[in-house]
């Protein structure tokens, strides 16, 4: 289906039903029982998973293929925030004027930054990319303020001009964004017995996106230009010597990658209309490079794993506190039950942080293929213990000569 | 004339810090050929180092004080650190004055210990993996050391105050007949820093172990055939690098209040440097240190930044730009180093 081979195909078909069926996949529990906080199924949260899960794809199309490793993602992110929210201010509320300037103009930063980064490799790419985001941060959070408004982040006012729309709604409030009159912030809900299901509209088009997004990303793996990029990250030098210039192969994994990042942030700037330097900052390019280990770099799969694995247990584990550790252990004797919870407070609430550092210590040391090769492992291992059950079947039937 | 010296003060002071983070990595790069993600958490563990020292001093009891009334009028409860107790109050007094210089004393056993349980319970089996997995890896242990920092001592910057006699400012410039005041505690810091960059620099050059280290850095292998156990002598430089951020750290907090993020904001600051002074260059990261800080300072000045607004921001990652751009090596740099 759409030139994918058949395991390609059922790839995208299992991020299209995951991605379209999220509001009753991410609540599994009714709303009123006391595991109802485990549900992630609300707007803002879906849609960080499926803005993350495209930030990853395309910093996977990078670090995944070409084996060069940006820490320096982050800025794309923000430029393309900026340019969203510019949008809105100038031409209309309308997301896709917006959504398709902030492609075009971190296309163009990734351009710049990328031509003159990608001179060196190894440590040094990642120190350069390192150094322009954190350029591009300090000068958001000073001279250009005129553009970024520093650090109260840029925002939407009443005094925007709006070419294309109005600069305020009849009732005197900012206007909100939407695609064509569909506002980005309508929710259908629908209520079937407890539980409460959230149909978000602005989800739905970060969603469709995003499988828009996958689908590319899974054609670029398979084409020849892939294939390069592969050779690229396995080796450079043999390349070179065959007379081939890797350069503009690097140069277009990156600029790409830069675009979808600019595409992240643009829907970002969709969803909610602010931005601020502070999704430039290196932090945020560690994210962005956690989430891509995590759930396997040079997988199809496994950057969008690993978005949503660590934007759900961040907002899950923030949310558990002392109270919720006591009622799930209250079935411990009493000594026991402060014991355990003593030993488990580090890691919860506010302690999601160092949860996070352990375990992607644990993934880089034992599971440097992510989540997706740790699939890969228990499938081989189960598939292996059938072998051996079925060879030993076949042992008693026809015994050795 | 005096703008210009206390310019040229103020980025020697910024880059000792610099110098002798960059110092500790490099030793790192140097000797094991391990890009160390989580250098900048052990110039944040010797800060808190001084910080434990400094609430250990001041442990103390309570009695209740007869002779004495509070502002209630119920009697005045009088807190008496323990070490007041103990040594009277005038050397007491003093000991938890200098609680600062004398965590040196506390956090050279401790950074030690710590780097050789990190040299030796993680980093030794990343020496055959990529660059990429070692930035990783130390990058997650650097997020984990900064949470349980966070955890046990909160998420606010905690002051810790030089010795009284070391807090004012210094006029500088008597001598010569100019007038640059200067506080005397970043004066301590840069001699402090030079004190230990040179000792670290005749401990290599002037010392059978020193030489060993060099030799094992210059051709691991054929130092391995001689018979010597270069592993060994390469987790100890470990240690000791170690023991260089930390000091760093210890002697930075009376500069500015210590909170678990300070160690990130100096790693990217020191990475630029190390990359700037030439990977695995021991004097090009001094030499990159200094040079940055005094970049870093002039550029701050108003003068230049009406020329150039914003430029104090960017000056370090432009200089690295240029000079990563047209000086691969950075400026010291050996060759084959990380050329992969």
């Amino acid at each position: 289906m759409f030139g994918l081979d058949k395991k390609d195909t059922s790839k995208l078909i299992i991020v299209a039903c995951l991605a379209l069926l999220a509001p009753f996949i991410l609540n599994p529990f009714p709303t009123d029982s006391a595991l109802a906080q485990f549900n992630a199924g609300y707007p803002d949260l879906m849609q960080r998973f499926v803005i993350f899960g495209i930030f990853a794809i395309g910093f996977n199309i990078l670090f995944g293929l070409t084996g060069y490793l940006s820490f320096g993602h982050a800025a794309f992110l923000g430029v393309g925030s900026y340019s969203a929210v510019w949008m809105f201010k100038l031409i209309g509320m309308n997301v896709i004027p917006a959504i398709v300037l902030s492609v075009i103009v971190a296309g163009l930063f990734a351009l710049l930054i990328g031509f003159v980064s990608l001179r060196r490799s190894g440590i040094y790419f990642s120190i350069l990319t390192l150094a322009f985001a954190q350029m591009s941060f300090n000068l958001a959070y000073s001279v250009l303020t005129p553009i970024t408004n520093g650090e109260t982040g840029l925002q939407l006012t009443l005094e925007d001009p709006r070419i294309l729309g109005v600069s305020a709604t009849a009732d005197g409030s900012i206007p909100v964004t939407n695609l064509f009159g569909l506002e980005m912030r309508s929710t259908f809900e629908l209520a079937l017995g407890p539980w409460a299901f959230q149909f978000n509209a602005g989800y739905y088009l970060c969603a469709l996106i995003m499988l828009a997004a996958f689908y590319l990303a899974i054609r670029i793996f398979r084409s020849p230009f892939g294939m390069m990029l592969r050779a690229v990250k396995s080796n450079q030098q043999r390349m070179n010597y065959t007379g081939l210039n890797t350069r503009p192969y690097t140069l277009a994994a990156f600029v790409i990658s830069g675009m979808y990042a600019g595409l992240a942030g643009g829907l970002m700037a969709s969803m909610d209309p602010l931005a601020g330097a502070e999704r430039m900052q290196w932090t945020a390019s560690g994210e962005v490079v956690l989430m891509t280990i995590l759930g396997g770099a040079g997988t199809l799969i496994g950057p969008v794993l690993g978005a949503g694995f660590i934007k759900y247990f961040e907002n899950i584990f923030s949310k558990i506190n002392d109270n919720v550790l006591h009622t799930w252990f209250s079935f411990l004797p009493d000594g026991m039950e402060d014991a355990v919870v003593f030993i488990i407070h580090p890691f919860i609430g506010k302690g999601w942080h160092l949860t996070l550092g352990i375990l992607f210590m644990l993934v880089v040391i034992f599971l440097p293929g992510g989540l997706v090769e740790g699939g890969q492992r228990i499938k081989g291992w189960l598939s292996r213990r059938k072998a051996k059950d079925g060879g030993k079947a076949a042992g008693e039937t026809n015994p050795a000569e | 004339m005096d703008a210009i010296l206390l310019q040229i003060l103020n980025g020697l002071d910024k880059g000792s810090a610099y110098a002798l983070i960059a110092l500790g990595l490099t030793l790192i790069f140097g000797t094991l050929g391990v890009v160390n993600f989580a250098h900048g958490a052990l110039f944040m563990i010797g800060a808190f180092c001084a910080v434990t020292l400094q609430r250990i001093l001041n442990l103390s009891f309570e009695f209740v004080d007869e002779t004495q009334t509070d502002f209630l009028g119920n009697p005045l409860k009088v807190k008496t650190p323990y070490v007041e107790a103990w040594f009277g109050p005038d050397i007491g007094g003093s000991i938890i004055d200098w609680a600062v210089p004398l965590a040196i004393l506390f956090a050279i056993p401790i950074m030690i210990g710590v780097g050789y349980v990190m040299e030796r319970g993680l980093i030794k089996h990343f020496y055959k993996r990529p660059h990429a997995d070692q930035i990783l890896v130390t990058f997650g242990l650097a997020i984990v050391l900064q949470e349980v920092v966070k955890y046990f001592y909160g998420a606010n910057p905690i002051q810790t105050p030089a010795p009284d006699t070391l807090n004012g400012v210094v006029n500088l410039g008597a001598a010569i007949g100019m007038d640059i005041v200067y506080p005397v505690w970043r004066v301590v810091y840069f001699f402090f820093a030079v004190l230990i960059i040179g000792g670290i620099f005749c401990f290599l050059q002037f010392t059978t172990f020193g030489m060993v280290v060099r030799a094992g850095m210059a051709d691991r292998e054929t130092v391995g055939l001689l018979g010597i156990n270069i592993d060994r002598r390469f987790t100890i430089m470990f240690g000791i690098a170690a023991a260089v951020a930390g000091l760093a750290g210890v002697m930075y907090t009376p500069i500015n209040s210590p909170n678990y993020h300070m160690g990130m904001d100096f790693l990217v600051l020191s990475f630029v440097v190390v990359v700037v002074g030439g990977m695995g260059s021991l004097p090009g990261a001094v030499l990159a240190g200094f040079l940055l800080g005094v970049l870093e300072s002039f550029a701050s000045m108003n003068e230049v930044k009406s020329l150039l607004p914003g430029i104090d921001q960017i000056i370090i990652y432009v200089v690295a730009i240029i000079i990563l751009l047209t000086r691969p090596r950075g400026l010291m740099g050996r060759k084959g180093v990380m050329e992969e």
